[in-house]
């Protein structure tokens, strides 16, 4: 079903875990659907200089907010509202279709990290 | 190290079984309805898988017929009983914890044919209530289809007495008993079974073939037609290697019996306490007495159950989930939701099947890679905060 490149995010993905004082956090989805997706962004001078991500849910779910990490690091915020779910999958190699919806929730943790930095800075 | 514990979805062929099916593919490939010596050959084959299959399930061999498998079976005792019923108003009997080849033929039956069915719901040991039935059992009930065993927490139904019940309104009682042939002694008259399905590869026969067993005077219509095997019943040529693999995979399943259950259920009985005292968080879904030996089915809070499988996959161990994300379905098991498991731990439920060739050391290497599995899973869940060890679903 998953490819290897999927496997291998999914078995050893970048940038898991908390962070502290992060500049924004996106929180995305609920346990009785069974995916969450929590992105914290450190970002300086407009520029995202760290992501960290939390997942609870299946490996694909797991792999996006992955390369959603990946992605972000180095992008300015305003490049990094535009990575679109497609990016994420292009990146993996393809997903199965019924996995396509991972890499919406990644693209939406994004945009509510983002959010939520815009709105604590008032940017 | 690999490990197949996914017993419930498929077996190994068994090798004696392979062995006796081999000749029938080639030296013996005669048609059994052909009246020459080829035929004869192959039909003498048959005849003699059907009167031990017959035997080892206290049948007459006359109600014994050859299908693809599970699913057909189920079908063909649904709408075969439905379509060949009097009544005005018809009217089914069954679980919430059906397998889908029960479910979903009910659901259709009742879009296209307008039957209508009853669901009974089960306790978190995931048994029916025998009262329940008596309870939903109408004037227009025309079969009572309750599983023998459930594939997924492997909940042992209360059979001889929805049998007896049954046999005493005189309703029609069918169970799929496709998980249970392996691991339960079965008598059809004992337990006042009218008509019961089976699925040879889950008892280390071949793929592709099952049974039907139907008492004799039982009225039931047929779902292929064009031929005249299984006694006009069921057309398609009679598949020879692969009814007398079933008869002997049977055969050896039923011989070796007790000694296979006495040693799979010591090792699920270890790996569950195990589990429950070495990893926090976890949850046994459904219950322990009326249980298929082989069966183990554990909800790991704060992770999902797909997670789990590939991980476990990654590192050899076979097993399967009731996550919605590994069946492609968004809801999860509709059996581990009966049994009263939120909806989100039912999404992180996994189901271990052991089988007669797991060993000790089989077990031993799952209850480690499963250990660190949880660990590191947990440790990315943004529901459990490792520092404390503990973990919230808000």
């Amino acid at each position: 079903m998953y490819n290897d490149k999927v496997l291998k995010e999914f078995s050893s993905p970048a940038n898991a875990g908390e962070m502290e004082n992060p500049s924004g956090v996106g929180t995305i989805g609920n346990a009785a659907c069974g995916d969450i997706m929590k992105m914290y962004l450190r970002i300086e001078n407009d520029v995202i200089v760290d992501a960290k991500f939390k997942t609870f849910g299946c490996a694909a779910a797991i792999a996006t907010a992955s390369v959603a990490t990946r992605m972000v690091i180095g992008k300015t915020v305003e490049d990094a509202l535009k990575i679109k779910n497609a990016d994420v999958v292009d990146y993996l190699g393809g997903l199965p279709p019924q996995k396509i919806h991972c890499s919406v929730l990644a693209e939406e943790a994004i945009h509510a990290a983002i959010e939520d930095y815009r709105k604590k800075t008032g940017a | 190290m690999k490990v197949y514990l996914d017993n419930s979805a498929t077996t190994a062929l068994d090798r004696h079984a392979l062995e006796a099916m081999l000749p029938y593919f080639t030296d013996k490939f005669g048609n059994p309805s052909s009246l020459h010596a080829y035929g004869r050959e192959a039909s003498a084959a048959v005849d003699a898988a059907r009167d031990k299959i017959a035997a080892l399930i206290g049948a007459r061999a006359n109600e014994i017929y050859f299908t693809s498998g599970g699913s057909e079976s189920d079908n063909w005792a649904l709408k075969g009983a439905v379509r060949a019923a009097r009544n005005k108003n018809k009217h089914i009997v069954t679980t919430a914890i059906e397998h889908p080849a029960i479910m979903e033929t009910c659901e259709y039956l009742e879009k296209k044919e307008g039957v209508k069915v009853t669901y009974l719901p089960v306790g978190s040991d995931g048994r029916v209530n025998v009262e329940d039935v008596k309870n939903a059992v109408t004037d227009d009930t025309v079969l009572v289809s309750v599983m023998f065993a459930n594939n997924e927490m492997g909940a042992i139904q209360p059979i001889a007495e929805i049998g007896a019940f049954c046999r005493e309104e005189g309703i029609l009682f069918h169970t799929d008993a496709v998980q249970a042939m392996d691991s339960q002694k079965i008598d059809v008259d004992e337990l006042n079974i009218d008509m019961l399905s089976m699925s040879a590869h889950k008892f280390h026969g071949p793929k592709g073939i099952g049974v039907l067993y139907i008492r004799s005077g039982v009225r039931l219509e047929r779902l292929i037609a064009g031929g005249h095997q299984e006694r006009h019943m069921r057309a398609g040529t009679t598949d020879t290697p692969l009814i007398v693999g079933m008869a002997d995979a049977l055969e050896t399943a039923c011989r070796d019996r007790e000694k296979n259950n006495a040693h799979i259920s010591a090792l699920r009985d270890a790996f569950i306490k195990r589990v429950q005292e070495g990893i926090p968080y976890v949850h046994l879904n459904g219950g322990t007495e009326h249980r298929l030996p082989n069966n183990v089915n554990f909800s790991f809070e704060f992770i999902e159950g797909e997670s789990i499988l590939i991980n476990l996959d990654l590192a050899g161990i076979a097993v399967s989930s009731g996550s919605a994300c590994s069946s492609g379905s968004l809801e999860p098991s509709h059996v581990i939701l009966a049994l009263g498991v939120p909806e989100e731990l039912a999404h992180s439920s996994i189901r271990f099947s052991l089988g007669r060739d797991t060993t000790e050391e089989d077990m031993e290497y799952t209850y480690k890679v499963l250990k660190e599995t949880v660990e590191k899973l947990r440790a990315i869940s943004p529901l459990f905060n490792m520092e404390k060890g503990t973990g919230s679903y808000v």
